[in-house]
């Protein structure tokens, strides 16, 4: 439906004749893929099992290690050599490719924490003997839909803010315009310094604080087109036909506006990447514990002897940033006008 | 006599395209005389200009024989001697002056420019000659003019500082690629006079690049007629449009706007009817004090049912404000009534039923359509409104007949509008303000941005719908041609006022105020009007 009108398609081929920014989206589809399967990816529970003819999941369920004819009646610690033993006697196990979940520490290390990387680690571990890779990906995950979610948020709030604005004009643009210039004042770092004094910030926590304050970023864009758009003839003509104020901003106005949007999307998706692993970084953003590229950040700062860990952290960060940095030139052209009018 | 410019055999290609955009071109300019290049859009005519300095688009492939300034071969010279011969030997003029000109420099520097890359003259000798050379095409307060921007500029005086820009260093050939296009009729009169002046007293060689044969009768001594970037027809304007050899020229002058106004009726029911309207906008404010801007003021008009009120007045004069305050897209003051019904007094969604009743059609055949949308889903727009009930087959049905209506394939419902030319684009806004079943359709310049030929034809088409359906028109033109061939009456704007109101042929055949008087002047060649 989207690709069916002549603007999109010309849009969508001057975009696929960008290479570059074409196969970092395909490369970002297929690590966003991969991160939103890390359960499967990176855990320390087998995928299957199968024990005495009979098919288990642990990833899905828990199940007691009496189950398996152990004594505690917790949940089975596959990686315990005692468990997967009574298992393999009578049966298999299809582990993930990687044998460690984010908070999975390994006590068989050779060496004290942080390890090297090893044929068993293959990042290495933190300072606690977690398996970095995991955590990597565990942590590209949470910044991946923290950024979407707080992208496409602002996104819908700028909008319909901006559009609001534009169309209307006068009072209702300039009470808005006045809004904005003193709620874009507001130090926003202090404001979740503040906060997480007296709420323990957790994910949705962090999201609704940036996004009280990150919407802002579309707003001027999308004012303007609308202002522009609605004295277009054929915004007009739409007019004088007895078309709804809501009608012809959706259909008429809201297209041309959402290329301002479309090609900003990749952009602040990066800066919500970015200040969420900065809060993480310094120490106010995601609880202890969670996996995080900003809290592997800090590791690899305060561990200078295990370079593993910076590297890999800013290796990771640094190629998915570029890939939607890549994605967003890509948008940029592909909705120049100069390359898809005529 | 050698000629003082001749393009010899010039071809030129664009990528991509299977046609040439201009096809063995050949022309000649003598001294002390002046070439009209005419055509219709996409016809060549601007792009043979540019190639005589060499301004094409990077992209355009050319071949010459020889272009020949003053016997020396141009057309291989080196981009050194081009620029030494630019705005030197060469003076051009473009059509829209605010642009040409820089909005950073005043006056003064515009013209001083020029003046010391070719002439190296000193910061008072440019001074000096810029003087004069503001004096030359008439601007009065010439020393004041030096201290102006453009924007502080009117249109004919921009235009004005171009040409003296142009003239600066004597040039033996002068290039004005409709220079006029962007003006009203009374300055571009001004304009073109002040060239011919020009071109007698410092007998220069002129190509004047224009679509307005009224120009070109009235100006030019010898003129050349393209075609698909062919020359059809070339000589001396008398003898050329007194017997046209070539039917695309014949078909040019036959579709210039003629016959007299229709008679109006005065037993037909009054249909729209406005009394002292008025439209101000606030200007100006600082700490809560304004001014009002009188776009329209007190304007009276009455439209009987089935027959078209023209409104003609330059740019600035208020009809296109006077438009849309009919159509209540904008607030005025007064009183409009339609057949029975107050206008002013509706409001919001009162006004819906109402939008039924009249429609509108705009100018820009490029603006008026959604990119975006189908022409049946733009078309079917007015249905969705104020028809909800309606199926979906039965919408479409309609729109294909309303196509077929207007003189489209109803195929072309599937499109997108950047399929169709400025012409076919002008009928699909009519059939969408049509598919409603209007009583009053407002036509806002609906035929000024289409070339004359494609103008004929949906003058033709609007003619034989007012018959078919006796619609009443509003229609709204800066061209007094076209306004006189459809209108029953009309009212002359200048300055937001009624200068002169009256049945058609009367206004032309006795116009009563000097205003007027000056417009239809301007407008109507004698030459012409013969043929």
């Amino acid at each position: 439906m989207l690709l069916k009108n002549p603007v999109s398609q010309r849009q969508w081929q001057a975009f696929r004749s960008n290479r570059r920014g074409y196969w970092s989206l395909w490369i970002f589809m297929l690590l966003f893929m991969i991160c939103s399967a890390a359960e499967i990816i990176a855990n320390d529970k087998p995928i299957l099992l199968s024990f005495q003819g009979e098919l288990y999941s642990p990833i899905l369920f828990a199940y007691p290690e009496t189950e398996f004819g152990g004594m505690f009646e917790t949940e089975a610690n596959y990686r315990d050599p005692f468990v997967s033993d009574l298992i393999e006697q009578d049966g298999w196990m299809l582990w993930p490719l990687i044998r460690f979940s984010y908070n999975t520490i390994n006590y068989d290390l050779s060496v004290p924490s942080p390890a090297p990387p090893s044929a068993e680690n293959w990042l290495g571990t933190d300072d606690q003997g977690r398996d970095v890779l995991a955590r990597i990906i565990y942590g590209l995950r949470i910044s991946l839909f923290f950024g979407l979610l707080l992208t496409i948020a602002s996104s819908i709030i700028g909008v319909i803010v901006g559009a609001l604005q534009g169309y209307y004009g006068g009072w209702v643009d300039l009470t808005g315009q006045r809004f904005l210039e003193i709620w874009s004042s507001m130090p926003t770092l202090y404001l979740l310094i503040i906060l997480s004094s007296f709420v323990k910030p957790g994910f949705w926590w962090l999201l609704a604080i940036m996004l009280l304050f990150s919407w802002m970023a579309l707003v001027d864009l999308v004012r303007a087109e609308f202002l522009r758009g609605r004295n277009l003839d054929y915004v007009r003509a739409a007019r004088a036909l007895g078309v709804s104020d809501r009608m012809i901003m959706f259909r008429h106005i809201l297209p041309n506006a959402m290329v301002a949007t479309l090609t900003f999307m990749p952009f602040i998706l990066n800066g919500s990447i970015v200040t969420l692993t900065s809060l993480d970084f310094i120490g106010f953003g995601l609880p202890p514990g969670s996996p995080s590229m900003g809290e592997l950040l800090g590791q690899g700062k305060a561990n200078l002897h295990a370079p593993w860990l910076g590297i890999s952290a800013f290796v990771s960060l640094a190629f998915m940033l570029s890939l939607l940095i890549f994605i967003g030139e890509a948008v940029r052209d592909a909705f120049d006008p100069r390359k898809y009018l005529q | 006599m050698t000629a003082r410019l001749a393009i010899n055999h010039l071809t030129i290609n664009f990528p991509g395209q299977d046609a040439p955009a201009v096809d063995d071109v050949s022309i000649a300019l003598q001294a002390g005389r002046m070439l009209a290049l005419v055509g219709e859009s996409g016809s060549g005519k601007s792009l043979t200009a540019l190639s005589v300095p060499q301004l094409l688009p990077p992209q355009a492939h050319y071949q010459v024989e020889s272009i020949l300034l003053d016997g020396e071969d141009i057309s291989r010279a080196s981009t050194l001697r081009l620029r030494a011969l630019r705005g030197h030997r060469i003076g051009i003029i473009f059509q829209e002056p605010l642009s040409a000109l820089n909005p950073l420099h005043t006056v003064a520097r515009q013209l001083a420019e020029s003046l010391q890359i070719h002439q190296a003259l000193s910061d008072q000798q440019a001074r000096q000659r810029s003087l004069e050379l503001l004096q030359r095409v008439q601007l009065p307060e010439p020393e004041r003019m030096l201290g102006r921007y453009p924007h502080q500029l009117s249109g004919g005086q921009r235009q004005r500082v171009m040409i003296a820009i142009a003239l600066a260093n004597n040039p033996s050939v002068l290039i004005a690629d409709e220079p006029t296009t962007a003006l009203d009729v009374t300055v571009q009169q001004g304009i073109l006079d002040l060239l011919k002046e020009l071109q007698r007293d410092m007998n220069l060689a002129v190509l004047l690049i224009t679509h307005d044969l009224g120009v070109v009768a009235r100006y030019a001594e010898d003129m050349a007629v393209m075609n698909r970037g062919k020359i059809v027809e070339s000589g001396i304007t008398r003898e050329v449009l007194a017997a046209p050899q070539h039917p695309y020229t014949q078909q040019l002058l036959s579709s210039e706007p003629h016959g007299i106004a229709p008679s109006a009726d005065t037993d037909k029911p009054m249909h729209l009817q406005g009394e002292e309207v008025c439209v101000w906008f606030k200007q100006k404010r600082s700490w809560g004090r304004h001014d009002w801007f009188h776009a329209v003021d007190n304007v009276d008009f009455k439209l009987r049912q089935g027959e078209t009120l023209g409104i003609v007045g330059e740019s600035g004069s208020g009809k296109s404000t006077l438009a849309l305050a009919i159509l209540r897209l904008l607030d005025s003051r007064g009183s409009i009534r339609l057949g029975t019904t107050q206008l002013n007094e509706l409001r919001g969604r009162a006004l819906t039923p109402l939008r039924k009743r009249m429609q509108v059609v705009f100018q820009d055949p490029w603006a008026t359509l959604n990119p975006r949308m189908t022409i049946g889903q733009i078309i079917a727009e007015g249905l969705t409104v104020h028809a909800r009930e309606m199926g979906r087959s039965e919408r479409d049905q309609r729109v294909a007949e309303i196509l077929q209506e207007v003189g489209l394939d109803p195929l072309a419902r599937h499109r997108y509008p950047h399929e169709f030319s400025g012409g076919q684009r002008q009928r699909i806004a009519i059939a969408r303000a049509l598919i409603l079943r209007p009583e009053l359709l407002i036509l806002d310049e609906p035929t000024s941005a289409l070339d004359r030929s494609i103008q004929h034809q949906v003058l033709e088409l609007l003619r034989d719908l007012q018959r078919r359906y006796n619609l009443s028109y509003v229609f709204i033109s800066h061209d007094l041609k076209v306004v006189r061939s459809i209108s029953h009456h009309l009212i002359v704007m200048r300055h937001g006022h009624v200068v002169e109101s009256g049945p058609t042929e009367q206004v032309f055949a006795t116009p009563s105020q000097d205003y007027t008087r000056m417009l239809l002047d301007a407008a109507f060649d004698e030459r012409l009007r013969q043929i």
